[in-house]
Protein backbone atom coordinates (compact mmCIF):
# COMPACT_ATOMS: atom_id res chain seq x y z
CA UNK A 1 0.00 0.00 0.00
CA UNK A 2 2.80 2.43 1.09
CA UNK A 3 3.93 2.12 -2.38
CA UNK A 4 1.04 3.91 -4.16
CA UNK A 5 -0.07 6.12 -1.00
CA UNK A 6 3.97 7.54 -1.19
CA UNK A 7 4.09 8.89 -4.20
CA UNK A 8 0.23 10.14 -3.76
CA UNK A 9 1.46 12.37 -1.16
CA UNK A 10 4.84 13.08 -2.21
CA UNK A 11 2.73 14.54 -5.67
CA UNK A 12 0.16 16.83 -3.42
CA UNK A 13 2.61 18.23 -1.70
CA UNK A 14 4.77 19.35 -4.87
CA UNK A 15 1.68 20.44 -6.02
CA UNK A 16 1.10 22.56 -3.13
CA UNK A 17 4.12 24.25 -3.11
CA UNK A 18 4.20 24.90 -6.66
CA UNK A 19 0.43 26.48 -6.43
CA UNK A 20 1.95 28.69 -3.05
CA UNK A 21 4.69 29.54 -5.54
CA UNK A 22 2.03 30.79 -8.39
CA UNK A 23 0.28 32.99 -5.86
CA UNK A 24 3.27 34.66 -4.90
CA UNK A 25 4.04 35.49 -8.14
CA UNK A 26 0.80 36.60 -8.88
CA UNK A 27 0.97 38.88 -6.16
CA UNK A 28 4.62 40.41 -7.42
CA UNK A 29 3.39 40.46 -10.79
CA UNK A 30 0.36 42.83 -9.59
CA UNK A 31 2.82 44.77 -7.23
CA UNK A 32 4.99 45.16 -10.85
CA UNK A 33 1.91 45.80 -12.87
CA UNK A 34 0.39 48.05 -10.21
CA UNK A 35 2.82 49.80 -8.48
CA UNK A 36 0.97 53.25 -7.52
CA UNK A 37 -1.47 50.49 -5.49
CA UNK A 38 1.92 49.55 -3.43
CA UNK A 39 4.48 52.52 -3.60
CA UNK A 40 1.76 54.39 -0.66
CA UNK A 41 2.40 50.90 1.94
CA UNK A 42 6.58 51.36 0.84
CA UNK A 43 6.56 55.20 1.20
CA UNK A 44 4.14 55.97 4.52
CA UNK A 45 5.59 53.45 7.22
CA UNK A 46 9.40 55.95 6.40
CA UNK A 47 7.14 58.93 6.51
CA UNK A 48 5.66 58.07 9.68
CA UNK A 49 9.19 57.16 10.98
CA UNK A 50 10.42 60.75 10.39
CA UNK A 51 6.87 62.21 11.63
CA UNK A 52 7.07 60.26 14.76
CA UNK A 53 10.71 60.85 15.52
CA UNK A 54 10.62 64.44 14.79
CA UNK A 55 7.23 65.49 16.21
CA UNK A 56 7.28 62.93 19.40
CA UNK A 57 10.74 62.59 19.76
CA UNK A 58 10.65 64.70 22.95
CA UNK A 59 8.46 62.82 24.75
CA UNK A 60 10.49 59.79 24.58
CA UNK A 61 14.05 61.24 24.71
CA UNK A 62 13.05 62.65 27.96
CA UNK A 63 13.96 58.92 29.27
CA UNK A 64 16.70 58.60 27.80
CA UNK A 65 15.79 57.35 24.44
CA UNK A 66 16.97 57.96 21.04
CA UNK A 67 13.52 57.99 19.27
CA UNK A 68 14.69 56.75 16.23
CA UNK A 69 15.37 53.54 18.01
CA UNK A 70 12.22 53.73 19.92
CA UNK A 71 9.82 54.55 16.60
CA UNK A 72 11.69 52.21 14.38
CA UNK A 73 10.69 48.53 15.09
CA UNK A 74 6.86 50.37 15.82
CA UNK A 75 6.95 51.51 11.77
CA UNK A 76 8.57 48.17 10.68
CA UNK A 77 5.49 46.61 12.25
CA UNK A 78 3.04 48.74 10.90
CA UNK A 79 4.29 48.89 7.14
CA UNK A 80 4.33 45.24 7.12
CA UNK A 81 0.99 44.46 8.21
CA UNK A 82 -0.39 47.55 5.66
CA UNK A 83 1.68 45.86 2.50
CA UNK A 84 0.41 42.65 3.62
CA UNK A 85 -3.22 43.92 3.62
CA UNK A 86 -2.38 44.29 -0.33
CA UNK A 87 -2.88 40.40 -0.37
CA UNK A 88 -6.66 40.71 0.85
CA UNK A 89 -6.99 43.38 -1.96
CA UNK A 90 -6.22 40.79 -4.79
CA UNK A 91 -8.15 38.36 -3.66
CA UNK A 92 -11.19 41.05 -3.36
CA UNK A 93 -10.15 41.36 -7.18
CA UNK A 94 -10.12 37.70 -7.98
CA UNK A 95 -13.33 36.84 -7.12
CA UNK A 96 -15.12 40.43 -8.76
CA UNK A 97 -13.41 39.07 -11.72
CA UNK A 98 -14.45 35.09 -11.04
CA UNK A 99 -10.39 33.64 -11.43
CA UNK A 100 -10.83 33.09 -7.82
CA UNK A 101 -13.73 30.59 -8.39
CA UNK A 102 -11.52 28.49 -11.17
CA UNK A 103 -8.35 28.47 -8.42
CA UNK A 104 -11.44 26.73 -6.00
CA UNK A 105 -11.86 24.27 -9.11
CA UNK A 106 -8.48 23.20 -9.02
CA UNK A 107 -7.62 20.15 -7.75
CA UNK A 108 -5.30 21.16 -4.28
CA UNK A 109 -5.80 21.83 -0.32
CA UNK A 110 -7.97 24.22 0.34
CA UNK A 111 -6.05 25.55 2.93
CA UNK A 112 -3.17 26.16 0.15
CA UNK A 113 -5.15 28.86 -0.80
CA UNK A 114 -4.75 30.97 2.85
CA UNK A 115 -1.15 29.84 3.38
CA UNK A 116 -0.20 30.67 -0.59
CA UNK A 117 -1.48 34.25 0.69
CA UNK A 118 0.70 33.61 3.39
CA UNK A 119 3.60 33.41 1.30
CA UNK A 120 2.32 36.63 -0.63
CA UNK A 121 1.84 38.66 2.34
CA UNK A 122 5.30 37.82 3.52
CA UNK A 123 6.80 38.92 0.12
CA UNK A 124 5.00 42.22 0.11
CA UNK A 125 5.83 43.53 3.90
CA UNK A 126 9.44 42.31 3.51
CA UNK A 127 10.15 45.02 1.49
CA UNK A 128 8.78 47.74 3.24
CA UNK A 129 10.63 46.65 6.63
CA UNK A 130 13.93 46.83 4.53
CA UNK A 131 13.18 50.57 3.39
CA UNK A 132 12.26 51.76 7.40
CA UNK A 133 15.59 49.72 8.31
CA UNK A 134 17.55 51.11 5.93
CA UNK A 135 16.04 54.59 6.05
CA UNK A 136 16.61 54.59 9.94
CA UNK A 137 20.08 53.74 9.95
CA UNK A 138 20.66 56.72 7.73
CA UNK A 139 18.88 58.35 10.34
CA UNK A 140 21.06 57.85 12.88
CA UNK A 141 19.60 53.93 14.34
CA UNK A 142 22.17 52.41 16.35
CA UNK A 143 21.39 48.22 17.70
CA UNK A 144 22.95 48.00 21.17
CA UNK A 145 21.38 44.28 21.36
CA UNK A 146 23.61 43.64 18.05
CA UNK A 147 22.91 42.55 14.82
CA UNK A 148 20.30 40.19 16.72
CA UNK A 149 18.44 43.02 16.84
CA UNK A 150 17.56 43.67 13.31
CA UNK A 151 16.26 39.90 13.51
CA UNK A 152 13.82 40.17 16.19
CA UNK A 153 12.37 43.03 14.44
CA UNK A 154 12.11 41.34 11.53
CA UNK A 155 10.39 38.75 13.03
CA UNK A 156 7.93 40.58 14.75
CA UNK A 157 7.11 42.48 11.64
CA UNK A 158 6.85 39.34 9.57
CA UNK A 159 4.39 37.72 12.44
CA UNK A 160 2.22 40.73 12.80
CA UNK A 161 1.73 40.75 9.01
CA UNK A 162 0.69 37.01 8.60
CA UNK A 163 -1.55 38.02 11.83
CA UNK A 164 -3.23 41.28 9.50
CA UNK A 165 -3.21 38.82 6.65
CA UNK A 166 -5.25 36.14 8.32
CA UNK A 167 -7.80 38.45 9.63
CA UNK A 168 -8.39 40.20 6.40
CA UNK A 169 -8.21 37.36 4.57
CA UNK A 170 -11.04 36.02 6.55
CA UNK A 171 -12.96 39.19 6.81
CA UNK A 172 -12.96 39.10 2.81
CA UNK A 173 -14.16 35.55 2.66
CA UNK A 174 -16.87 36.27 4.87
CA UNK A 175 -17.63 39.99 3.74
CA UNK A 176 -16.88 39.78 -0.26
CA UNK A 177 -16.37 43.54 -0.39
CA UNK A 178 -14.11 46.47 0.21
CA UNK A 179 -14.86 46.87 3.83
CA UNK A 180 -12.98 43.78 4.74
CA UNK A 181 -9.88 45.45 4.04
CA UNK A 182 -10.93 48.71 5.80
CA UNK A 183 -12.03 46.60 8.69
CA UNK A 184 -8.74 45.17 8.86
CA UNK A 185 -6.88 48.69 8.55
CA UNK A 186 -9.28 49.74 11.63
CA UNK A 187 -8.11 46.79 13.72
CA UNK A 188 -4.25 47.40 12.90
CA UNK A 189 -4.58 50.63 13.50
CA UNK A 190 -5.97 50.85 16.79
CA UNK A 191 -4.41 47.30 17.86
CA UNK A 192 -0.98 49.46 17.43
CA UNK A 193 -1.92 52.66 18.46
CA UNK A 194 -3.49 51.25 21.76
CA UNK A 195 -0.25 49.64 22.80
CA UNK A 196 2.88 51.25 23.68
CA UNK A 197 3.37 52.72 20.13
CA UNK A 198 4.26 56.28 21.46
CA UNK A 199 5.44 56.04 25.09
CA UNK A 200 6.53 53.32 27.56
CA UNK A 201 4.26 51.54 29.87
CA UNK A 202 5.62 53.56 32.43
CA UNK A 203 4.59 57.27 30.86
CA UNK A 204 1.14 56.39 30.02
CA UNK A 205 -1.88 57.13 31.70
CA UNK A 206 -5.63 56.49 32.82
CA UNK A 207 -7.37 54.38 29.74
CA UNK A 208 -4.34 54.12 27.48
CA UNK A 209 -2.05 52.40 29.82
CA UNK A 210 -5.36 49.69 30.94
CA UNK A 211 -5.68 48.81 26.95
CA UNK A 212 -1.85 48.93 26.40
CA UNK A 213 -1.18 46.49 29.43
CA UNK A 214 -3.75 43.87 28.10
CA UNK A 215 -3.11 44.47 24.64
CA UNK A 216 -0.42 41.59 22.97
CA UNK A 217 1.11 44.47 21.00
CA UNK A 218 2.84 45.93 23.99
CA UNK A 219 4.64 42.71 24.33
CA UNK A 220 5.35 42.48 20.41
CA UNK A 221 6.88 45.74 20.76
CA UNK A 222 9.09 45.18 23.69
CA UNK A 223 10.21 41.79 21.59
CA UNK A 224 10.98 43.72 18.48
CA UNK A 225 12.69 46.90 20.54
CA UNK A 226 14.60 45.07 22.92
CA UNK A 227 17.70 45.00 20.82
CA UNK A 228 17.33 48.94 19.64
CA UNK A 229 17.16 49.96 23.44
CA UNK A 230 19.74 47.15 25.06
CA UNK A 231 20.43 43.67 25.85
CA UNK A 232 17.79 40.56 24.33
CA UNK A 233 16.98 38.83 26.86
CA UNK A 234 14.50 36.30 27.61
CA UNK A 235 12.69 38.13 29.82
CA UNK A 236 11.32 40.74 27.20
CA UNK A 237 11.36 37.90 24.54
CA UNK A 238 8.93 35.31 25.59
CA UNK A 239 6.14 37.69 25.81
CA UNK A 240 6.48 38.81 22.52
CA UNK A 241 6.86 35.10 21.16
CA UNK A 242 3.64 34.16 22.94
CA UNK A 243 1.96 36.69 21.20
CA UNK A 244 2.75 36.19 17.89
CA UNK A 245 2.09 33.01 18.26
CA UNK A 246 -1.50 33.33 19.81
CA UNK A 247 -2.19 36.22 16.93
CA UNK A 248 -1.06 34.17 14.02
CA UNK A 249 -3.39 30.80 15.32
CA UNK A 250 -6.11 32.33 16.10
CA UNK A 251 -5.71 34.99 12.42
CA UNK A 252 -4.98 31.56 10.55
CA UNK A 253 -8.19 29.49 12.00
CA UNK A 254 -10.59 32.47 11.47
CA UNK A 255 -9.26 33.01 7.84
CA UNK A 256 -9.94 28.47 7.10
CA UNK A 257 -13.02 28.94 8.45
CA UNK A 258 -13.89 31.75 6.34
CA UNK A 259 -12.74 30.08 3.01
CA UNK A 260 -14.91 26.93 4.48
CA UNK A 261 -17.76 29.21 4.58
CA UNK A 262 -17.23 31.05 0.97
CA UNK A 263 -16.66 27.37 -0.17
CA UNK A 264 -20.33 26.38 0.37
CA UNK B 1 -27.55 86.72 -13.19
CA UNK B 2 -28.28 88.95 -9.99
CA UNK B 3 -26.32 88.60 -6.99
CA UNK B 4 -29.90 87.77 -4.72
CA UNK B 5 -29.95 85.27 -7.25
CA UNK B 6 -26.58 83.15 -7.23
CA UNK B 7 -27.04 83.37 -3.41
CA UNK B 8 -30.50 80.97 -3.45
CA UNK B 9 -28.55 78.87 -5.95
CA UNK B 10 -25.19 78.51 -3.32
CA UNK B 11 -27.90 77.85 -0.69
CA UNK B 12 -29.82 75.80 -2.26
CA UNK B 13 -26.60 73.67 -3.25
CA UNK B 14 -25.03 74.06 0.20
CA UNK B 15 -28.20 72.41 1.56
CA UNK B 16 -27.84 69.85 -0.83
CA UNK B 17 -24.17 69.25 -0.19
CA UNK B 18 -24.77 68.93 3.54
CA UNK B 19 -27.41 66.72 3.48
CA UNK B 20 -24.94 64.33 0.64
CA UNK B 21 -22.56 64.55 3.64
CA UNK B 22 -25.17 63.92 6.36
CA UNK B 23 -25.89 60.73 4.00
CA UNK B 24 -22.49 59.26 4.09
CA UNK B 25 -22.26 58.35 7.47
CA UNK B 26 -19.18 56.61 6.70
CA UNK B 27 -17.52 58.86 4.79
CA UNK B 28 -18.08 61.54 7.28
CA UNK B 29 -16.98 59.14 10.36
CA UNK B 30 -13.02 59.38 9.99
CA UNK B 31 -13.46 63.20 10.39
CA UNK B 32 -15.06 62.75 13.69
CA UNK B 33 -13.06 59.59 15.11
CA UNK B 34 -9.22 60.11 14.20
CA UNK B 35 -9.12 63.42 15.64
CA UNK B 36 -10.77 62.55 18.92
CA UNK B 37 -8.95 59.22 19.06
CA UNK B 38 -5.66 61.20 18.16
CA UNK B 39 -6.29 63.89 20.98
CA UNK B 40 -7.43 61.19 23.80
CA UNK B 41 -4.24 59.00 22.88
CA UNK B 42 -1.28 62.22 22.74
CA UNK B 43 -3.32 63.11 26.32
CA UNK B 44 -2.86 59.96 27.91
CA UNK B 45 0.41 59.41 26.46
CA UNK B 46 2.21 62.62 26.56
CA UNK B 47 0.59 63.82 30.21
CA UNK B 48 4.37 63.79 31.62
CA UNK B 49 4.93 66.39 29.57
CA UNK B 50 2.62 68.22 30.94
CA UNK B 51 4.65 68.62 33.92
CA UNK B 52 7.58 70.42 32.12
CA UNK B 53 7.57 73.82 33.49
CA UNK B 54 7.96 75.36 30.27
CA UNK B 55 4.83 73.58 29.24
CA UNK B 56 2.79 74.08 31.82
CA UNK B 57 3.61 78.04 31.52
CA UNK B 58 4.00 78.92 27.90
CA UNK B 59 2.06 76.37 26.52
CA UNK B 60 -1.03 74.37 27.95
CA UNK B 61 -1.92 73.41 31.40
CA UNK B 62 -2.61 69.85 30.23
CA UNK B 63 -2.04 67.68 27.46
CA UNK B 64 -5.47 67.72 26.47
CA UNK B 65 -6.11 71.00 26.83
CA UNK B 66 -3.44 71.33 24.25
CA UNK B 67 -4.40 68.68 21.68
CA UNK B 68 -8.25 70.10 20.88
CA UNK B 69 -6.49 72.68 18.29
CA UNK B 70 -5.02 69.69 16.77
CA UNK B 71 -7.77 67.68 16.85
CA UNK B 72 -10.13 70.46 15.34
CA UNK B 73 -7.81 71.24 12.51
CA UNK B 74 -7.18 67.46 11.73
CA UNK B 75 -10.92 66.75 11.26
CA UNK B 76 -11.37 70.24 9.27
CA UNK B 77 -8.94 68.87 6.63
CA UNK B 78 -10.25 65.28 6.83
CA UNK B 79 -13.56 66.86 6.21
CA UNK B 80 -12.50 69.23 3.73
CA UNK B 81 -10.73 66.57 1.20
CA UNK B 82 -13.89 64.40 1.43
CA UNK B 83 -15.97 67.09 0.42
CA UNK B 84 -13.86 67.84 -2.53
CA UNK B 85 -13.96 63.71 -3.22
CA UNK B 86 -17.75 64.56 -3.61
CA UNK B 87 -17.55 67.00 -6.08
CA UNK B 88 -15.08 65.43 -8.17
CA UNK B 89 -17.31 62.28 -7.89
CA UNK B 90 -20.39 64.74 -9.38
CA UNK B 91 -17.57 65.74 -12.18
CA UNK B 92 -17.02 61.86 -12.92
CA UNK B 93 -20.72 60.56 -12.43
CA UNK B 94 -22.17 63.66 -14.26
CA UNK B 95 -24.22 65.65 -12.45
CA UNK B 96 -21.85 68.85 -12.65
CA UNK B 97 -22.34 68.81 -16.43
CA UNK B 98 -26.60 68.84 -15.54
CA UNK B 99 -26.02 71.37 -13.39
CA UNK B 100 -24.20 73.49 -16.01
CA UNK B 101 -26.98 72.47 -18.81
CA UNK B 102 -29.59 74.26 -15.86
CA UNK B 103 -30.26 78.02 -15.95
CA UNK B 104 -27.67 78.26 -12.35
CA UNK B 105 -25.28 80.65 -11.70
CA UNK B 106 -22.05 79.12 -12.66
CA UNK B 107 -20.34 80.33 -9.14
CA UNK B 108 -22.48 79.38 -6.97
CA UNK B 109 -21.88 75.37 -7.99
CA UNK B 110 -18.24 76.07 -6.90
CA UNK B 111 -19.64 78.22 -3.57
CA UNK B 112 -22.49 75.88 -2.60
CA UNK B 113 -19.33 73.65 -2.04
CA UNK B 114 -17.33 75.64 0.00
CA UNK B 115 -20.04 76.63 2.05
CA UNK B 116 -21.18 73.75 2.87
CA UNK B 117 -17.24 72.49 3.96
CA UNK B 118 -17.57 75.81 6.30
CA UNK B 119 -21.34 73.82 8.05
CA UNK B 120 -19.44 70.85 8.22
CA UNK B 121 -16.29 72.95 9.93
CA UNK B 122 -18.45 74.61 12.20
CA UNK B 123 -20.68 71.36 13.53
CA UNK B 124 -16.94 69.64 14.13
CA UNK B 125 -15.92 72.71 16.06
CA UNK B 126 -18.80 72.38 18.32
CA UNK B 127 -19.03 68.46 18.35
CA UNK B 128 -15.22 68.22 19.67
CA UNK B 129 -15.26 71.11 21.52
CA UNK B 130 -18.20 69.64 23.48
CA UNK B 131 -16.60 66.29 23.80
CA UNK B 132 -13.13 67.81 25.17
CA UNK B 133 -15.08 70.38 27.89
CA UNK B 134 -16.85 67.11 29.40
CA UNK B 135 -13.51 65.34 29.34
CA UNK B 136 -12.00 68.54 31.16
CA UNK B 137 -10.86 70.71 28.32
CA UNK B 138 -10.81 74.44 29.52
CA UNK B 139 -11.70 77.82 27.12
CA UNK B 140 -8.97 80.08 28.73
CA UNK B 141 -9.92 82.60 27.08
CA UNK B 142 -13.75 82.38 28.00
CA UNK B 143 -16.78 82.26 25.51
CA UNK B 144 -15.25 84.68 22.59
CA UNK B 145 -12.43 82.27 22.72
CA UNK B 146 -15.18 79.81 21.70
CA UNK B 147 -16.06 82.06 18.63
CA UNK B 148 -12.52 82.50 18.14
CA UNK B 149 -12.23 78.72 17.35
CA UNK B 150 -15.98 78.30 15.89
CA UNK B 151 -14.69 81.10 13.33
CA UNK B 152 -10.88 79.77 12.83
CA UNK B 153 -12.75 76.25 12.08
CA UNK B 154 -14.98 77.62 9.20
CA UNK B 155 -12.24 79.69 7.66
CA UNK B 156 -10.09 76.94 7.64
CA UNK B 157 -12.53 74.61 6.34
CA UNK B 158 -13.55 77.35 3.28
CA UNK B 159 -9.39 77.57 2.81
CA UNK B 160 -8.77 73.60 1.96
CA UNK B 161 -12.40 73.24 0.95
CA UNK B 162 -10.89 75.38 -1.98
CA UNK B 163 -7.89 74.36 -2.70
CA UNK B 164 -9.16 70.67 -2.75
CA UNK B 165 -12.35 71.59 -5.01
CA UNK B 166 -9.71 73.39 -7.32
CA UNK B 167 -7.61 70.41 -7.79
CA UNK B 168 -11.37 68.25 -8.07
CA UNK B 169 -12.12 70.49 -10.59
CA UNK B 170 -8.94 70.55 -12.77
CA UNK B 171 -9.08 66.98 -12.29
CA UNK B 172 -12.58 65.67 -12.01
CA UNK B 173 -11.18 62.38 -10.87
CA UNK B 174 -11.78 61.30 -7.00
CA UNK B 175 -9.06 59.29 -6.83
CA UNK B 176 -7.07 62.69 -7.66
CA UNK B 177 -8.36 64.09 -4.86
CA UNK B 178 -7.76 61.29 -2.49
CA UNK B 179 -4.48 60.76 -3.99
CA UNK B 180 -3.54 64.47 -2.61
CA UNK B 181 -4.73 63.71 0.89
CA UNK B 182 -1.18 62.27 1.90
CA UNK B 183 -0.17 65.98 1.28
CA UNK B 184 -2.21 67.05 3.47
CA UNK B 185 -1.49 64.47 5.89
CA UNK B 186 2.10 65.34 5.67
CA UNK B 187 1.75 69.32 6.34
CA UNK B 188 -0.28 68.27 9.56
CA UNK B 189 2.23 66.30 10.68
CA UNK B 190 5.47 68.59 10.15
CA UNK B 191 3.41 71.35 12.27
CA UNK B 192 2.64 71.60 15.90
CA UNK B 193 -0.72 70.22 15.83
CA UNK B 194 0.54 67.23 17.83
CA UNK B 195 3.50 68.35 19.69
CA UNK B 196 4.97 71.84 20.46
CA UNK B 197 7.63 73.21 18.41
CA UNK B 198 9.44 74.18 21.33
CA UNK B 199 10.47 70.36 22.10
CA UNK B 200 11.32 70.37 18.11
CA UNK B 201 14.90 69.67 16.82
CA UNK B 202 17.10 70.10 14.02
CA UNK B 203 15.36 70.31 10.23
CA UNK B 204 12.14 69.12 11.63
CA UNK B 205 11.94 72.28 13.47
CA UNK B 206 12.68 74.45 10.76
CA UNK B 207 10.06 73.03 8.91
CA UNK B 208 7.68 73.15 11.33
CA UNK B 209 8.44 76.91 11.62
CA UNK B 210 7.73 77.66 8.04
CA UNK B 211 4.91 75.51 7.79
CA UNK B 212 1.34 77.98 8.06
CA UNK B 213 -0.45 74.76 9.69
CA UNK B 214 1.53 75.61 12.78
CA UNK B 215 0.82 79.41 12.91
CA UNK B 216 -2.82 78.61 12.42
CA UNK B 217 -2.77 75.93 14.99
CA UNK B 218 -0.93 77.96 17.75
CA UNK B 219 -3.51 80.94 17.29
CA UNK B 220 -6.49 78.12 17.90
CA UNK B 221 -4.27 76.89 21.09
CA UNK B 222 -4.29 80.45 22.27
CA UNK B 223 -8.02 80.78 22.27
CA UNK B 224 -7.45 77.37 24.47
CA UNK B 225 -4.59 78.34 26.52
CA UNK B 226 -4.27 81.72 27.31
CA UNK B 227 -6.46 85.27 27.12
CA UNK B 228 -7.66 86.69 24.29
CA UNK B 229 -4.78 88.58 22.41
CA UNK B 230 -4.59 89.98 18.80
CA UNK B 231 -1.82 87.62 17.36
CA UNK B 232 -4.26 84.55 18.22
CA UNK B 233 -6.92 86.22 15.79
CA UNK B 234 -4.05 86.89 13.01
CA UNK B 235 -2.81 83.82 12.82
CA UNK B 236 -6.15 81.75 13.33
CA UNK B 237 -8.21 84.00 11.02
CA UNK B 238 -6.08 85.83 8.73
CA UNK B 239 -3.66 82.68 8.17
CA UNK B 240 -6.94 80.65 6.92
CA UNK B 241 -9.01 83.79 5.41
CA UNK B 242 -5.29 84.32 3.35
CA UNK B 243 -5.14 81.10 2.30
CA UNK B 244 -9.23 80.56 1.56
CA UNK B 245 -8.45 83.85 -0.93
CA UNK B 246 -6.39 82.12 -2.72
CA UNK B 247 -7.93 78.48 -2.87
CA UNK B 248 -11.74 80.17 -3.98
CA UNK B 249 -9.92 82.19 -7.18
CA UNK B 250 -7.71 78.23 -8.17
CA UNK B 251 -11.16 76.51 -7.88
CA UNK B 252 -12.68 79.67 -9.68
CA UNK B 253 -9.94 79.56 -12.40
CA UNK B 254 -9.85 75.84 -12.13
CA UNK B 255 -14.18 76.24 -13.23
CA UNK B 256 -13.62 78.83 -16.00
CA UNK B 257 -11.33 76.64 -17.71
CA UNK B 258 -13.65 73.62 -17.56
CA UNK B 259 -16.05 75.74 -18.99
CA UNK B 260 -14.01 77.01 -21.83
CA UNK B 261 -13.01 73.71 -22.50
CA UNK B 262 -16.68 72.14 -22.36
Amino acid sequence: MSTVVEPRRHDANARSIEVVGALVNRTLLRVRRMPSAFIPSLIMPVFQLIAFSGAFGAAVRLLDIDPMNWYMPLNAIQGASFGALGVSFGLLNDMETGFFDRVLMAPMRRSVIVFGSYAAAIARSVVPVTFVILVSFLGGLHTPGGPLAILMVVVASVMVALSACGLALGLTFRMRNMGAATLTQFAIFFGIFLSTSQVPLSEMSGWLRACARINPMTNILRFARQGFLGDITWAQTWGGLVAMAAMFVVSTIFALTGLRRYDR
Amino acid sequence: MSIATAITHSTQLTKRSVRGRLRQPAALAPAFIFPLFFAALGSASFNRLAQDPYFSENIASSFLNYAVAGAVVQGVLFGATSAAGDLATDIEQGFFERLLASPISRVSIVLGRLAASMVVGVTQVVVFMTLFVLFGARVESGPLGVIGLIVSGALLGLAMAGLMAGIAIKSGSPEVVQGSFPLVFVLLFLSSAFFPRHYMTGWYRTVADWNPMSHIVEGMQGFMNHDLAADQFVKAWLIPLAIAIVGIAFALRSLNKRLAAS
